[in-house]
Order: structure tokens, then C-alpha cells, then sequence
């Protein structure tokens, strides 16, 4: 079949918006620091363990929202308004899903 | 697949436009429930952290410096993935051939290290067999590896399919969907530094 004449009108972007190398080079600046941080802490153990384990899981959070936002290019405009539901229903499941699996297990365990 | 889009017909840019993003969108809510999959693998290790069997532990196995260099490659090559999509946006084939084979040079030597890593570990009496630690952490990790494996080979296919056929939107659409799925693997990857590896060597 010969391909359809508007082929090479169309824009290669698919979501039509200006892909710059801007924001992969921002994120990539902060999923740094932010991974260098909770490693440097382990190497050093500058802190308490459970301090090192509350930077870590913080660092975590936010690197998760960084790539999202630098990387995968979810923002809070309409245009991503369906992937944020998803995002957020997922969210949603996961926590009901660990959360309970945690809580359960846990408590079989303590009272073994 | 692309009967939808070809029997569009010219004049009806949109709508072809509309089905690339309909597909982006469907794989959109595989990658979600990909998350959940990892999540519970997760939620399983945790579980499993201390059921060791007096086997080695995560103090003994995991090693900080060979950590942070799969961490590097793994956010290197999300880095040149991004340098790739840009590219492709801007209709260069070369440059974002050039990034797509960086990118896959560098997801190479993230899997290497993983493979490296749990043949180590097998030989010195530490494989899956060994305690529910064990077993939890080579399903995590292993189905984690298996993901960047699939993307190697994904990433290979859509390179020929550039190299070959150049850049349309389709192909760009296809590459924008990888894009997807290999930043994702990095997202994944974060949870499972901060979640098995950094609690492991504490």
C-alpha cells in the first residue's frame, strides 16, 4: 500500500508541542544530585540509619516526580490530564496494594 | 495496524494525529500496570528482606560502588534517550541514530553488570535457592533485567526501522512510545536502589 500523502506534513513530534534538549538535561542534573545524596549518605553513614533511611525514601519521591516531569513530560496541563488520572488511579491501587500487604504480613509475623 | 490512519485519507492530519496519541495514551496504561507488577515484587522483597535462612544478606552481596555505576548507566542512557527524541522531533535521522546507539551501548553495560552481578552472586552459593531473600530479590531484579532486555531488542528493531525507512511519523510515534517504556525502566530502577540496595548495605 503506498503511503499516504500527507506523511511528510505531519510533524514527527507526535504530541505537536517543541521538544527542546532543555528539560532531559535539567532532569538529568537533578536525578543526579538526587542519586548521588542517599548514596553519598550510605557510603558515609553521616547519619543515623533511620535518618539515612528517611533522606533515601525522600530522595526517591522526588526523583520519581523529576523524571516524570523532565523525562516522560507529565505536567498539570490539559493535555496530560488523562495520563495524570491514570498515574493517579495506579497510585491509588499500589498503595492499597503494598500498604496492605506490608501491614498484613507484618502483623503475622509479630504475632507468630 | 496502521489500517486506521492509511484509510484516514488526505485532509485528515487530526485524525491521524488523534490515533498516534490514542496509542501513546493505551501504552500510557500498560506502563501503570507494569508499576503495579514492580510494586509488588517490592512489596514482596520487603517482606522477604529478613527471611535470609542464615544465608548471606544484603550487607554481604550488595556492593555500593557497582550499585551506583548501574544506577549512572541506566539515568545515562535515559539521558541520550532524551538527546534521541529530540532528534527525532527535529527530523535529524543521523543524530538520533547516533543517541538511539549510545543509549543502547549504555543499557548494555547496565545489563552486563546485572548479569555479571548475579552469576557472582550464583557461583558463590548465593543464587535464588538459596532463602526467600534470595528468591525475592533475583525475581525483582531479574524481571526488572528482562524489561531492559525486551527495550535492547526494541530499541535495535526501530533503529533498523529509521536506518531503513526514515523518519515518519509513525516511526516517530513508535520511538516516542519507546521513549516511554525506557524511562520508566529507570523509574523502576530508582525504586529498587532506594527500596533493595542502599536498606541492603545499611
Amino acid at each position: 500500500m503506498p503511503a499516504p500523502p500527507q506523511l511528510s506534513e505531519m510533524p514527527t513530534s507526535p504530541h505537536g508541542g517543541e521538544v527542546t534538549i532543555k528539560p532531559y538535561l535539567v532532569g538529568a542534573v537533578l536525578a543526579l544530585v538526587l542519586t548521588a545524596v542517599p548514596f553519598g549518605l550510605v557510603a558515609a553513614r553521616a547519619l543515623r540509619p533511620i535518618q539515612i533511611f528517611v533522606v533515601v525514601g525522600a530522595a526517591a519521591i522526588t526523583q520519581v516526580v523529576v523524571h516524570l516531569r523532565y523525562f516522560l513530560h507529565l505536567d498539570l496541563k490539559p493535555a496530560s490530564q488523562n495520563k495524570l488520572i491514570a498515574l493517579c488511579f495506579a497510585a491509588v491501587v499500589l498503595l492499597i496494594l503494598v500498604g496492605g500487604t506490608l501491614w498484613i504480613m507484618f502483623d503475622l509475623n509479630y504475632r507468630r | 495496524m496502521t489500517d486506521a490512519v492509511v484509510t484516514a485519507g488526505a485532509g485528515e492530519e487530526t485524525e491521524a494525529e488523534r490515533a498516534l496519541d490514542e496509542r501513546a495514551y493505551g501504552f500510557w496504561i500498560y506502563l501503570m500496570s507494569d508499576a503495579i507488577i514492580f510494586a509488588l515484587l517490592l512489596a514482596t522483597f520487603v517482606v522477604m528482606s529478613h527471611s535470609t535462612a542464615d544465608g548471606p544478606g544484603g550487607q554481604t552481596l550488595f556492593r555500593l560502588p557497582h550499585t551506583f555505576a548501574k544506577t549512572m548507566l541506566l539515568l545515562a542512557s535515559s539521558t541520550t534517550f532524551g538527546f534521541a527524541s529530540v532528534a527525532i522531533a527535529a527530523g535529524q535521522r543521523r543524530r538520533s541514530l547516533a543517541w538511539l546507539s549510545v543509549t543502547f551501548l549504555l543499557g548494555l553495560g547496565f545489563l552486563a553488570m546485572g548479569i555479571s552481578e548475579f552469576y557472582g552472586m550464583a557461583v558463590a552459593g548465593a543464587g535464588p535457592w538459596r532463602s526467600g531473600f534470595l528468591s525475592a530479590f533475583f525475581t525483582l531484579v531479574g524481571t526488572h533485567g528482562i524489561h531492559v532486555s525486551v527495550g535492547l531488542v526494541w530499541i535495535v528493531l526501530l533503529g533498523c526501522e529509521v536506518a531503513l525507512r526514515g523518519l515518519n511519523p509513525f516511526v516517530a510515534s513508535r520511538l516516542c512510545r519507546l521513549g516511554l517504556f525506557w524511562h520508566f525502566l529507570d523509574i523502576v530502577w530508582i525504586g529498587i536502589f532506594s527500596v533493595v540496595y542502599l536498606p541492603g548495605i545499611l
